[in-house]
């Protein structure tokens, strides 16, 4: 039994990092319906950029660095909405989508130019130590990202209610041409959205490439997000973050309860296969809005 | 000989349903054909035969597939990668294992793919746009953990499989041009194929649901039926490609070949070659085996200046860049561009 909760909460801290990526996914969305192919890259460029500030370039302390590097999302964020997203306006959603390809080739073409192709290593000095409560093992450094995940979903959440822009932005979600109508500035709320989607790619950028060095496949943590997003609702912060959690216990349970039956390594694809029950018996997700066109 | 329509009289109705109505665009085909069957073979060497023309009429078929799929049925896929790996290693295990001549095989790993597709196109009944999307990412991880994971599929370690000596009717296949020819034949009957239905009843199904599914459902149309078989015809197509690139271009069925990049970079193809149109795939792959080429010979030029990080990306920054730049400036592709072109020599040498 406690070996279960190991796993379980093992899968738990995993979770919470693909939760910080579906929220990046979910934030866009809900502001401008554009599905953001491009989160993962985002990722990428944000943990790239940092090792350039930290090591790389300059050897600037950690909070500049992670202020510089939050500035260079803020630039990515003004440049995708003003010269690549505002004469698409009026398109259709898939031709967003599908734009949001191109954006993603460009970041990761970009930042393996400016900084190099080889992995490189990421230690923010946080201590990672094991240490036992009630006999299940923990480690420090998930539990220090865990609390960051938190802070920042709570920060995020009273910016989206209690604030002025956080209102415009829900304003925004609920319908263009009716914000525009009230004086809303559409490009603005999009460049803030974008610029938070940014913020939240550092986090993610940062916890990953500490886990794994900051290298190409940092993008591919995107398509873990995806069934996660799927499953919470592809519009829905609260259910990326619950539907973070789940895959994430969910997909470490499988693998090692399930795994060893069927030739091991299913946490690649077992994620889809909960989102494709999702899809199949609530389409529009666990706690996403009931607006999705049915066929 | 102008290009004109004037004198051009549709008196059968053979003549009025022709692809090329215009003669100058039927002597223009002629002579690509004569290119393509003469010409290249004939004068063009190993290395142009076996690393550009191979991947481009392997990738040309994969992506009239997907443009079949995206551009005309409207069903966004992003794991049509993972159709070309069922292709794949369904050819080798029916050529190499079950003793099933080439053709035979190699038709039959297009087959074995369709079905797969179709199960896969399963969501698309109840789910359209991003979700169907997702829904299509899903098929390739599942399918690409099959084979890696399932030694029957596989049969060797990481899904790498060598594929044995070509034969058809006891003639041994191994210069490159004899590899050419398999592959063209198969792309030019495909596209002829492809061709047709799309401007058949059934691709007019297609771009009825593509532009309002539900207009379509209320006119008659079966979306549930012509849905599937757009992705059963789609994934025909990367199985078939799949089968082609690995027995004619890599020589060996490797699952890395199939990775989810190659499924986005053929989204990219079909964005810029153009999508709805057959033409706009060739132009596509054509454009995207072509890229890495252009930029080696002309970074071989600056090669002192330009410093060794910027020149193994610059191939994705112009690719992204290109996606990009179609999107907003052309949404149908080099094909419209094409098509601009054609507008303007009608008219020629008159402004209007």
């Amino acid at each position: 039994m406690i070996f279960f909760f190991e796993v379980f909460i093992t899968g738990l801290m995993v979770g919470i990092m693909y939760s910080l990526v579906a929220l990046g996914f979910a934030l866009i969305f809900k502001a401008s319906d554009v599905f953001n192919m491009a989160q993962g890259a985002m990722s990428l460029f944000a943990g790239l950029a940092l090792v350039g500030f930290l090591y790389q370039y300059m050897h600037l302390p950690l909070w500049l660095s992670l202020l510089c590097t939050m500035g260079v999302m803020t630039i990515w964020a003004y440049v995708i909405v003003y010269v690549i997203l505002r004469p698409l306006v009026a398109r259709p959603p898939l031709m967003l989508f599908m734009a949001t390809f191109g954006v993603m080739y460009l970041m990761e073409g970009i930042g393996q130019s400016i900084y190099g192709t080889q992995a490189k290593g990421l230690n923010l000095g946080i201590p990672d130590q094991s240490f036992e409560v009630a006999g299940i093992l923990m480690s420090s450094f998930d539990l220090t990202f865990a609390g960051v995940a938190a802070v920042l979903v709570i920060g995020l959440v009273i910016f989206f209610q209690k604030t002025r822009t956080g209102r415009a932005l829900r304003a925004v979600s609920d319908d263009h041409e009716a914000a525009l109508s009230v004086g809303i500035p559409l490009l603005k709320a999009w460049v803030v959205t974008w610029v938070i989607a940014g913020i939240v790619a550092v986090v993610a950028g940062v916890a990953w490439g500490t886990r794994l060095g900051v290298q190409f496949s940092l993008g591919y943590i995107a398509f873990k997000a995806l069934p996660v997003l799927i499953i919470g609702g592809i519009d829905s912060i609260p259910g990326a973050i619950i539907a973070g959690l789940m895959v994430g216990a969910g997909e470490n349970l499988a693998e090692v309860f399930i795994g060893p039956y069927v030739g091991g390594g299913i946490q690649t694809f077992f994620p889809y296969l909960i989102a494709l029950l999702v899809l199949y018996f609530k389409p529009y997700g666990l706690f996403g809005k009931e607006i999705i066109e049915r066929v | 000989m102008f290009y004109r329509e004037c004198g051009v009289y549709k008196d059968t109705y053979a003549g009025d349903m022709a692809i090329f109505p215009i003669p100058l665009d039927r002597y223009g085909f002629t002579v690509m054909l004569i290119l393509a069957f003469v010409a290249i073979p004939l004068w063009a060497s190993d290395y142009f035969i076996s690393n550009i023309m191979i991947p481009f009429y392997c990738f040309s078929l994969s992506v009239i597939g997907l443009n079949i799929l995206a551009g005309y049925a409207g069903q966004i896929s992003i794991g049509h990668a993972a159709f070309m790996a069922v292709g794949a290693y369904s050819a080798l295990i029916l050529y190499g294992r079950f003793g099933i001549p080439l053709l035979p095989s190699i038709l039959g790993g297009g087959i074995v793919s369709g079905f797969v597709g179709i199960v896969f196109g399963l969501p698309s009944l109840r789910i359209k746009g991003f979700y169907l999307a997702i829904a299509t990412l899903a098929s390739q991880f599942i399918i690409q953990w099959v084979i890696v994971h399932w030694q029957w599929f596989s049969g060797g370690v990481f899904g790498t499989v060598e594929t044995p000596d070509m034969h058809i009717f006891g003639w041994l296949l191994d210069t490159p041009v004899e590899k050419y020819y398999l592959a063209l034949g198969w792309l030019i009957l495909l596209t002829v194929c492809a061709k047709n239905l799309v401007r058949g009843q059934l691709g007019r199904n297609w771009q009825a649901i593509r532009d309002v599914d539900y207009a379509a459902e209320i006119i008659g149309i079966n979306l549930y039926r012509d849905k599937l078989i757009a992705f059963a015809v789609a994934t025909f197509y990367a199985g078939i490609a799949g089968a082609l690139i690995t027995f004619c271009y890599y020589g060996a069925a490797n699952i890395e070949e199939f990775h989810v990049m190659v499924s986005f970079a053929l989204i990219g193809m079909i964005i810029i070659g153009g999508m709805g149109t057959i033409l706009g795939s060739f132009l596509g792959a054509g454009f995207f085996v072509l890229l890495p080429l252009f930029i080696n010979r002309f970074m071989g030029i600056f090669m002192e200046v330009v410093p060794s990080e910027i020149r193994s990306n610059i191939e994705s920054i112009i690719f992204g860049g290109l996606i990009v730049f179609f999107l907003i400036v052309e949404p149908y592709g080099m094909a419209r561009l094409w098509h601009t072109i054609k507008d303007k020599l009608r008219l020629w040498p008159f402004p209007y």
